[in-house]
């Protein structure tokens, strides 16, 4: 008997003409904990995947959306986000014990869900945000390459940063006017291609906007990503 | 802050840190350099946290053995395909390459004061026989149970023999499987043994290192150390479910040294424990009676239909609604005992239709703590909770009944511990403690058997008041 990789339950297989007929992809959350991720749905934000009520829009975008497009320096980088659960506070411990108490088993949770919607994008390459040395020898490993991996993705490291001062100590206006923090490598991979970033949390979009700029400008055609929560 | 200094041969800061301690490289916070001084002159020894052997793995932190927990991922760490624990991780993660420390240097010089305790309470006959016979067991490094019932005044019988062993130059460490239960005996023992230091550790405490000869931790915070202990106190010994049973007695073993006293108290052994005690295999003393010298509470069985359907039909079953209306009325704090959440939870506004002010608790609940406050202080005329409350509880003439008492959550311990609720004071020694059931189960026999047992045991041992 499989277990549910969050509660430890133990998970009973249902046996259906369905699951006898065709292999069906092993389910490594059970019911109950699945319930409680709460699927982004219905009206998005077509950049980042924001639920949107009603007063929150310009046109298709989201406000904050809007507001990075329009700024100069940062518009017309990123292409898209695909979110695909709400941050709530069930997935917020999820995240918390896969990447600070490193369980890095619990990246099986989302892969059913990333291959779901990694149907709706067309990319060459697909590449990871990368952690500092310190915090990677720390974890010992990189969030988001991990994802990849799990769903049989080959990532290419593609950026390595260029100082580590941790972002969520910032105020969203600080994080706007950062010098950029990350560093192409492999730039002669990039050119005329379309990239992939994985990652978990789409917050503010500053970090994933900084990565892509940075491929962007150093040949890439179009960056688009893929991001557990918003 | 990692801290630097050294003072030849060892430092006397790692030694307060590490004594008895089996920890991971973030837990200690000295740099790298003055870690690796200390293992090459044998004063630190190092292990890795998951070992394996015969093809399986085992953590030697918490002695999981269950290989559904452990995970094996590309670390950059080492480099390498790397095993871990998912059992203990959120104590931060042991993994193949993760090393486990322990000091192996000099011991720790105390001094304890010959006035080491200031508690000046007096104990019951059944308390004092129990008292002695635990100080017996902490000199003979035995193993001893002290099956008390709910009320005895357990941890009064312990003073005595933690005095005793504090004053032969023993550390002593007082655990229990719940973080409830730490919180309310660690102010007591601080007030019992002003004079020294009562370290107190559960998930999330804030001073979890450094050395001192007393002790208060919940078991599975003992995963965090090894040979430490010469007597070991496990409190409701039995509050562990049942599937943890490995685990606890894994993190005893471990904590406590080679040679050691050990200690179980509980009102309500394990049959295991009980198979153990009636073979002669586990020495133990019983308290049958309650500090009062007044018999506890029986409880009453009573028929309630099919509660599960009429729940469904948004009513509530008329015996059951005539008890709550009763209490209601004549201002009697209640708690009513559901089997699941969901069960309560779909229930709560039939019973706040009698009452407005009606709340429920759970394990779930951060703020459970103010809600018993609250029925302690009449705030609210009556709490709905599942088993999380069976424990731990005492209001002042509170009365208690079990919706679908024949479930399967509620074993014959827990509704022992929950009819142990009731009559808890010398003021109001007595109430109601009623189980509402569609069919009566073993288990509530079992326990109406044990309390109907423990109140003729004491009355034979005049232990009761007429």
């Amino acid at each position: 008997m499989n277990r549910c990789l969050v509660c430890d339950e133990g998970m009973k297989q249902a046996l259906t003409w369905g699951s006898l007929l065709k292999q069906a992809e092993a389910r490594a959350i059970c019911e109950g904990c699945e319930g409680k991720l709460n699927r982004i749905t219905g009206d998005t934000c077509t950049m980042c995947s924001r639920e949107l009520g009603g007063d929150h829009m310009t046109g298709d975008l989201c406000f904050d959306c809007s507001r990075w497009e329009r700024n100069r320096e940062w518009g017309g980088y990123l292409s898209k986000n695909i979110a695909l659960f709400h941050y709530n506070e069930y997935l917020k411990d999820l995240i918390a014990k896969y990447k600070y108490r490193g369980d890095y088993a619990l990246a099986e949770v989302f892969v059913p869900f990333l291959k779901e919607r990694l149907k709706e994008v067309e990319f060459d390459l697909v590449t990871a945000i990368p952690l500092s040395d310190e915090r990677l020898k720390e974890r010992g490993f990189n969030q988001g390459k991990a994802l990849a991996d799990l769903v049989g993705l080959h990532t290419v490291e593609t950026l390595t940063r260029i100082h580590t001062e941790k972002q969520s100590k910032k105020s969203r206006q600080e994080r706007m006017s950062l010098p950029q923090v990350f560093q192409v490598m492999q730039s002669d991979m990039l050119e005329h291609k379309s990239i992939l970033i994985i990652d978990d949390i789409y917050t503010t979009g500053t970090t994933l906007r900084h990565a892509a700029k940075a491929l962007i400008t150093a040949g890439a055609k179009e960056v688009s990503s893929i991001t557990l929560a918003r | 802050m990692k801290k630097t200094s050294i003072s030849p041969p060892y430092s006397p800061e790692l030694q307060n840190h590490l004594t008895g301690k089996h920890l991971l490289a973030f837990e200690i916070p000295f740099s790298q350099e003055i870690l690796t001084e200390h293992l090459k002159n044998g004063y630190v020894s190092e292990t890795c946290g998951v070992q394996s052997g015969n093809g399986s793995y085992h953590c030697v932190r918490c002695g999981n053995k269950d290989q559904t927990f452990f995970y094996t991922f590309p670390c950059k760490i080492c480099n390498l395909d790397c095993t871990y624990c998912r059992s203990c991780i959120m104590m931060g993660r042991v993994s193949e390459c993760a090393k486990l420390y322990r000091w192996t240097g000099p011991g720790i010089q105390y001094t304890i004061p010959d006035n080491v305790m200031r508690w000046m309470g007096t104990l019951s006959a059944g308390q004092q026989n129990a008292s002695d016979c635990v100080v017996e067991a902490v000199n003979g490094k035995d193993e001893f149970l002290v099956w008390a019932v709910c009320g005895a005044g357990k941890t009064e019988v312990l003073f005595p023999a933690i005095e005793a062993a504090l004053l032969a130059g023993k550390r002593i460490c007082l655990a229990t499987p719940r973080t409830d239960v730490v919180l309310e005996l660690s102010p007591r023992l601080k007030k019992a043994f002003p004079a020294i230091e009562v370290t107190t550790l559960h998930a999330g405490s804030e001073d979890r290192h450094g050395f001192s000869p007393l002790t208060v931790s919940t078991t599975h915070q003992l995963f965090r150390f090894i040979e430490a202990f010469d007597v070991i106190i496990v409190d409701e010994v039995d509050a562990f479910p049942y599937s943890m049973d490995d685990s606890l007695h894994y993190a005893v073993n471990k904590s406590k040294k080679v040679s050691a006293a050990t200690i179980y108290l509980t009102a309500t052994p394990s049959k295991s424990m009980r198979r153990l005690y009636r073979s002669g295999k586990l020495k133990a003393f019983i308290i049958p009676a309650r500090y009062h010298r007044q018999p506890i509470p029986v409880p009453e069985m009573k028929w309630s239909g099919n509660w599960q359907k009429l729940f469904l039909q948004q009513k509530i079953p008329s015996k059951i609604n005539a008890w709550v209306s009763e209490r209601l009325n004549q201002n009697i704090p209640f708690l009513l005992f559901f089997p699941s959440i969901r069960v309560m939870e779909q229930v709560l506004p039939l019973f706040q239709r009698l009452s407005p002010e009606l709340s429920i608790v759970h394990s779930l609940h951060p703020d459970r703590k103010e809600k018993v406050m609250a029925l302690r202080n009449g705030l609210v005329p009556g709490l709905l909770t599942t088993t999380i409350l069976e424990r731990g509880v005492t209001i002042e003439r509170l009365e208690v009944a079990v919706i679908g008492a024949e479930h399967e959550v509620f074993s014959d311990s827990a509704l022992v511990q929950i009819a142990g609720r009731v009559g808890r004071s010398f003021a109001n020694p007595s109430g109601t403690v009623t189980f509402f059931h569609y069919g009566k189960s073993e288990a509530m026999s079992e326990a109406v058997r044990h309390i109907q047992m423990m109140n003729k045991n004491a009355m034979k041992r005049g232990l009761l008041d007429e």
